[in-house]
């Protein structure tokens, strides 16, 4: 039974999203991570770039494939996890801690209201 | 045929396990609107009347002629254990290392060559191989654009004709190639790169070392002025010539791409060749085609197996940023084993006997009245002005020599139309060179 | 680790010879070795500016003819080949190479010719690429061939680029999409991508041919051309392809047949007459030019009248009096330019003459057997291995790991690890995607009926390990020189060239 932390919003891409203030910092979870199996390395947006809800914002790859990464939120990106960089395997062993990604200054808080809560978040991978 | 392996008997019992009466009904699914009706070729020929048909077409080719042909392809001496290594069927017949446990030969050979080319170029990531040199360099362009998200390339005039078009054709449209217009000297208008490169909207710069003309070029500033408006340097080289000219590492560029054919391959009338692609380690997710990696098996023992793969079209399918699924793997390995058996000192000796065989001919020529067309400096390839160009190059045949290529047949500008372009390697003799020199004296008294 | 079963040809033997060596730049010791090339004059440099000479010398190993050869056929025992072994893998054709090839490549008389040579000099290949055309022609039902392709996805990509030319020809320039079945080798939509088309896919039907509603479904005023396997990856023929050919060209597509699967049709279906429009052929499959250990190959591509205006430019021609000559350079304008250097890898086209040569009419024997093959090794193992879609098959045939898994947790990838500790090489896996858990098989009609039967007992030995000891199968292979890989250290930091170590200086 994957991992799903409550005070986290969700998208149906598998994407999390801790909201502090008007920043959200955003991950993949960890059932997206068990699938890929292990990350060997993440592209992410430089500070500065403007990403939007749905669309691709970063690549995540393992030996056997590669998976588009889709923003659950319309901002700016204000910082990349760069440690990410050396470690991308931190995305496999802590994908809601160490294994943050983009941290994004929200055009609107409220946007995050159109993400899933925990438990609509593991209704979705019950289908899986 | 002759490499078939039932008997009768064998396939009356295969078709029988399978449950069919006959071989038709394994063909029965194929619609009679588009079935064929056999093949109309000859019979089969056995190897013995075979060996001869192949035999008298071989004859029918002109190589005992004395050739100063280079022009992207290089008469150089290969050592015999080159091709003792690779008609083994181990690395013949082997497949793409996608089983790595039962590919080390072919894995570590590949490794090796990545890292053979790495020291020659200085450049840390190696891909291991591209088709040839002209289709590495288009990729080294498309790389170029990606990496930078500029939709415009510049190209030297003095780069190979070939690299050129090849890289026009598979930019099919969707991007901009520029050439960069040529000095009287023979070398690449840096001044006229500098204007180009203004509107800041280019990816990637190329320029060839040497360049199609033999002429060395002046690449660090080229690198210099490139990187200035945010461009990647591409360097188009020839890979024996780096054992006595800067590595594209010295000069600052990003890419380096080349013909490897003088590395230990025959000329075969164009291939199959070597396409050499390396870059530095920031591009190393951009360069196309496959990349060996050392790593470790479960047991702790090294190891050798292709390595981010995810960027590949078997797994990456339409968003893969080439198709290129082969590479040319056998010819790595030739290259492998060629560097191996000269050494460091044996390929430096092609480089500089090489260059001692090209002024010798040089000189030569001037003597009897056809000198130097460019002053740009030069290792081992030139063009040399002939008055009728065309007309000297066809006769000088009927005298048993093949007179470089005459420049007409690849750039219109009229003082490059008298022009012959030819070279020297470590396997020219002041023989040849004295015979082409009399045959010319002849033609131009 | 527990016995395997006993069988009388059967018994666990290491695919391949001992322990990975040294690496080259390990082996080197400055002095040795070299001694090939005789020097030149060093002081011919120096009219070379100072600025363009090489400061850091490449640090080239230097090392011994005598190791040269220890070295690299140490290395080449590590390698399983055709040579060696059965190497059933689906999509490949892995036929045996004749060494007549070999013999045929290297005489003087074509090895030694440069690219560039006169017309007048070089009669022999040309004569010989021209007659190439034309058996290729025979076989494949196509007007003329190109050779410029190094590689089935190099013809891939020259198809596609002459399908945009022709569509842009007509002024049709809405034309932005090609349709690829989802079975299709990766190659296809990456391809398509390339030359800058939408790849747009559809789905297989549920005995594996293209489901022909989709495909109706996906046509329409902007698709440029649909890219067809046939057989199928799944080794399936399409037994519809007329009507699809119908639907494609009335929409005003063109048709790209990715003659992968050429093998199995030889004599009994010519893709040009059943009207496909290209076809990108792979001679390193149907035409045994070896594989080399991934490449080079070639892959000519052949067109109908619709496309030959744009085949890449210089042609073989024939004048009328004998003479073979290449094309000249504006003789024919609205060739699609260069894909490539020269004229082709004709050492590699040189090899599949050479077969074609010795077979003759007979390739059509050669189609028969390659079928035989797949059909008796599926009837083989069908009671063992799952397999989807059970209709005759062509050369190859695809089998699903998938209850295996269910009931074992034993996948595919661990049945073909497990086959290298048998002596043999897996066949395909995980290929094609529209099939969990696939094993795509060929064996082609070089191999004996005792070699399938010895090689349908392994796999049925392996499928009894799974259900008795899956942990023998998943740890597999015991017996090679080096067992399974760490992948994902590999790509987490890759280490793709030798380095000097901590404290040496370059040279070597």
């Amino acid at each position: 039974m994957s991992n799903i932390p409550a005070d986290l919003r969700y998208s149906e891409e598998h994407e999390w999203l801790r909201l502090e203030g008007d920043i959200g910092t955003i991950g993949v979870t960890a059932h997206a991570a068990e699938r890929m199996g292990d990350v060997v390395f993440v592209e992410l947006p430089e500070p500065g770039t403007r990403v939007s809800m749905g669309e691709t914002f970063g690549v995540l790859e393992s030996p056997k494939a590669m998976a588009d990464l889709y923003s659950p939120a319309t901002g700016e990106v204000v910082e990349s996890n760069a440690a990410l960089e050396e470690h991308p395997e931190f995305v496999s062993e802590d994908p809601y801690g160490a294994g943050w990604m983009v941290k994004v200054k929200l055009d609107s808080a409220g946007e995050v209201g159109k993400l899933k809560d925990a438990a609509g978040y593991a209704a979705l991978i019950a289908e899986d | 045929m002759p490499y078939a392996r039932h008997s009768d008997a064998d396939r009356a019992h295969m078709l029988a396990t399978i449950g069919v009466d006959s071989l038709e009904e394994l063909f029965a699914d194929i619609p009679e609107a588009v079935r064929a009706g056999g093949l109309d070729l000859p019979e089969p020929e056995a190897e013995q009347p075979r060996a001869t048909r192949l035999e008298w077409l071989a004859g029918r080719n002109r190589t005992d002629l004395m050739s100063f042909l280079g022009a992207g392809a290089y008469r150089h001496y290969i050592p015999v254990v080159v091709d003792e290594i690779i008609r083994r069927g181990e690395f013949l017949t082997a497949y793409t290392p996608y089983q790595p446990e039962v590919s080390q030969g072919t894995l570590q050979a590949i490794w090796e060559y990545q890292s053979l080319i790495a020291q020659l170029t200085g450049l840390d990531v190696v891909s291991a191989s591209h088709y040839d040199g002209s289709t590495a360099t288009a990729e080294a362009a498309l790389m170029a654009i990606r990496q930078t998200k500029r939709e415009r390339v510049l190209i030297s005039r003095a780069v190979h004709p070939h690299f050129r078009k090849t890289t026009e054709t598979y930019f099919s449209g969707r991007f901009i190639l520029d050439e960069i217009p040529m000095t009287p000297a023979g070398s690449t208008d840096l001044e006229a790169m500098e204007r180009m490169l203004a509107d800041g909207n280019v990816a990637g710069v190329a320029v060839a070392q040497p360049n199609f003309f033999g002429a060395l070029e002046d690449m660090a500033t080229a690198a210099e002025l490139a990187h200035a408006a945010g461009a990647l340097f591409i360097a188009a080289v020839e890979p024996t010539s780096l054992a006595v000219l800067s590595s594209p590492a010295e000069y600052g560029a990003d890419i380096a791409a080349g013909e490897g054919q003088p590395l230990g391959i025959p000329l075969q009338y164009g291939g199959p060749y070597l396409g050499i692609l390396a870059a530095t380690e920031k591009l190393m997710r951009q360069i196309p085609g496959r990349l060996i990696g050392r790593t470790k098996d479960v047991d702790g023992k090294r190891a050798y197996v292709m390595t981010i793969r995810a960027r590949e079209q078997d797994i990456r399918r339409e968003k893969a940023a080439s198709n290129i699924c082969t590479n040319q793997s056998l010819c790595a390995l030739a290259a492998t084993v060629y560097l191996s058996a000269i050494g460091p000192t044996g390929l430096h000796n092609v480089a500089t006997s090489g260059a001692e065989k090209a002024r010798e001919l040089e000189r030569a020529l001037a003597e009897v009245g056809a000198p130097r067309t460019h002053s740009a400096p030069y290792l081992n390839e030139f063009a040399i002005r002939v008055p009728e160009a065309q007309r000297v190059h066809e006769t000088l045949i009927e005298r048993g020599v093949l007179a470089g290529v005459p420049l007409a047949n690849f750039y219109e500008e009229p003082e490059l139309a008298e022009s012959l372009l030819i070279c020297a390697t470590e396997v020219t003799t002041s023989e040849e060179i004295a015979g082409f020199a009399s045959a010319l004296k002849e033609m131009l008294a | 680790m527990s016995e395997p079963l006993p069988h009388p040809k059967l018994g666990l033997r290491p695919a391949v010879g001992p322990r990975v060596p040294s690496s080259i730049f390990e082996l080197s010791r400055p002095g040795t070795g070299g001694q090939k090339i005789l020097p030149g004059d060093d002081s011919v440099l120096d009219d070379i500016p100072e600025a363009m000479r090489r400061k850091v010398p490449a640090a080239l190993p230097e090392i011994n003819e005598s190791q040269v050869i220890r070295h690299f056929i140490k290395l080449s025992r590590l390698n399983y080949a055709i040579d060696t072994g059965f190497f059933p893998l689906g999509s490949c054709t892995m036929k045996y190479n004749p060494k007549f090839n070999e013999w045929a490549a290297r005489l003087p008389g074509f090895a030694k010719l440069h690219p560039l040579a006169p017309d007048s000099t070089a009669q022999g290949t040309l004569q010989m690429l021209w007659e190439l055309e034309q058996m290729l022609c025979e076989i494949s039902g196509f007007e003329a061939i190109t050779f410029h392709p190094a590689a089935g996805a190099h013809g891939e990509l020259t198809g596609i680029l002459m399908i945009k030319a022709y569509h842009a020809s007509r002024g049709d320039l809405e034309r932005v999409e090609v349709i690829v079945p989802d079975s299709s080798h990766g190659t296809n939509p990456a391809t398509a991508t390339m030359a800058g088309f939408t790849a747009v896919e559809i789905p297989s039907d549920d005995r594996g041919g293209v489901d022909i509603k989709a495909l109706r479904a996906a046509l329409s005023p902007r698709t440029a051309a649909i890219m067809l396997t046939n057989p199928s990856t799944l080794g399936l023929f399409e037994d519809q392809v007329d009507k699809l050919l119908e639907a494609v060209h009335e929409a005003g597509a063109l048709t790209y047949m990715d003659g992968a699967n050429l093998n199995a049709v030889m004599g009994y279906f010519k893709p040009g007459e059943a009207g496909f429009d290209v076809m990108h052929i792979n001679t390193h499959k149907t035409f045994s030019t070896p594989h080399g250990g991934g490449g080079p190959g070639a892959g000519p591509v052949g067109v109908g009248d619709k496309l030959l205006p744009f085949l890449p430019s210089p042609r073989i021609l024939r004048s009328d009096d004998g003479a073979f000559r290449l094309e000249t350079q504006d003789e024919r304008p609205s060739a699609i330019g260069r894909m490539r250097s020269f004229q082709g890898s004709t050492g590699v086209l040189l090899r599949a003459f050479a077969y074609i040569r010795a077979h003759g009419k007979e390739l059509q024997q050669v189609s028969e057997d390659a079928v035989l093959n797949a059909n008796y090794l599926k009837a083989l193992v069908s009671h063992i291995y799952e397999i989807p879609f059970p209709r005759h098959c062509k050369h190859e045939f695809v089998a699903s790991g998938t209850e295996m898994k269910k009931r074992t947790g034993v996948r595919t990838l661990d049945i073909a690890k497990r086959l290298l500790d048998y002596g043999f090489h897996p066949p395909t896996i995980y290929f094609p995607l529209s099939v969990d858990e696939a094993l795509l098989m060929e064996p082609t009609e070089t191999e004996s009926r005792e070699t399938l039967e010895i090689f349908a007992d392994a796999l049925i030995a392996i499928a009894q390990e799974a259900y008795e000891d899956p942990e023998l199968v998943q740890a597999a292979p015991h017996s090679t020189p080096v067992r399974r890989l760490d992948d994902a250290e590999a790509a987490r930091h890759p280490d793709l060239r030798w380095r000097p170590a901590k404290g040496e200086d370059a040279p070597c």
